[in-house]
């Protein structure tokens, strides 16, 4: 393993950054990209399925649901909302990702417990959101309050952490499209989350691939609700800009 | 939470044509050989047989077993006959058991 990776850095090129965004999407096999395109054969779709029914289901004791406020299906309200986020909210006075922000969203109109992050109902609502955004580019808001978050998301990605002593670039920008073992290394795109990963045979949140990432290169994996998690998820926006909303996409 | 489970027939034929239908259901499909972290073993809990029915006649059936994905997908074809309702019934291990049914107009 550790001579595999040693050869892969050995063998990568020069440092990215300047050129457009790519979307994981390109690196994958025909057979995998046609599961994602195809919405009969998309598994994320049965958490789109579940999403939807809860966006129109009363909650908490406002006895509110989400159509109550934003109209019979997410697809008019709710377009555009996915590609703009992580964003800064006012009312919380930091940097919220959309799960954040739709529980947020079931606290103060809701009155309702927020879901754990990751869960069931949570990866449906976000994946039925997300979904309105599907086909328009990401688009990073231009809000000076979140250049602290964006600054510090990128020098996490160029941290070299854990055990391998590797940092996000290493493989992501400098090595994205070269191999590791038999898997190809995608560029670290977040366009299509919650993505419906192979791996996991469900579908998964942006702040659990990342922590996947981290475990791999053996370091301690940042909590799903820090705000360093935020930060790094704030600077994958900003590196995703103008790539095509996937979600639910599908990884291997 | 409910059971998920989403099929696909169109919603028009022509008598006598060739048509494919596609099931997704939610399942974890777990193979009963894992281990959890503290090294129990999870028990077995997949889907076990899948019957598509088309007017009360069966035209698919499947029997699943442990190395089967989790939520599987089931695609198949069959010749549309008559305008009528198809109907997709799921059984599986600690009494899962779930049922979606469609309808097709033939022409």
């Amino acid at each position: 393993m550790r001579h595999l990776l040693a050869l892969a850095l050995l063998a990568g090129g020069a440092a990215g950054g300047a050129e457009p965004a790519r979307s994981g999407f390109d690196f994958m096999s025909r057979p995998l990209q046609a599961m994602q395109r195809d919405d009969t054969l998309n598994p994320g779709m049965l958490w789109v399925q579940d999403g939807l029914a809860r966006w129109s289901q009363s909650a908490g004791t406002a006895g509110k649901s989400c159509a109550d406020c934003h109209g019979a299906t997410p697809d008019v309200a709710m377009r555009g909302v996915a590609a703009r986020y992580p964003a800064w909210d006012e009312t919380a006075g930091t940097v919220l990702n959309l799960a954040d922000r739709i529980a947020l969203c079931r606290r103060r109109h809701q009155h309702a417990e927020p879901w754990e992050p990751d869960s069931e109902p949570a990866l449906g609502l976000a994946a039925a959101v997300a979904l309105a955004s599907r086909g328009l580019q990401v688009v990073p808001p231009a809000d000076p309050r979140l250049d602290a978050a964006r600054s510090a998301g990128e020098r996490l990605w160029r941290q070299r952490i854990g055990q391998l002593d590797l940092a996000c670039a290493d493989c992501h920008d400098r090595l994205a499209g070269r191999r590791l073992g038999g898997s190809v290394i995608p560029p670290g795109s977040a366009n299509g989350y919650p993505t419906y990963r192979l791996e996991w045979q469900a579908l998964g949140s942006l702040a659990r691939r990342i922590r996947n990432c981290m475990t791999g290169v053996r370091a301690e994996p940042l909590a799903p609700d820090s705000a360093e998690l935020r930060a790094l998820e704030a600077y994958l926006a900003l590196r995703d800009r103008g790539l095509a909303m996937e979600s639910p996409a599908v990884r291997p | 939470m409910s059971t998920r489970a989403l099929v696909t027939v169109p919603k028009f034929a022509r008598r006598g044509e060739v048509i494919e239908i596609r099931t997704l259901i939610a399942h974890p499909m777990e193979t009963g050989h894992r281990r959890d972290s503290d090294g129990r073993l999870i028990p077995r809990d997949i889907l076990r047989r899948f019957v598509c029915r088309y007017d009360g006649e069966t035209v698919f059936e499947a029997e699943l077993h442990a190395a089967v994905a989790a939520n599987p997908l089931i695609g198949f074809f069959t010749v549309a006959s008559a305008s009528g309702k198809l109907e997709f019934s799921w059984e599986g291990d600690n009494g899962f058991a779930h049922t979606e049914s469609a309808t097709i107009e033939v022409t």
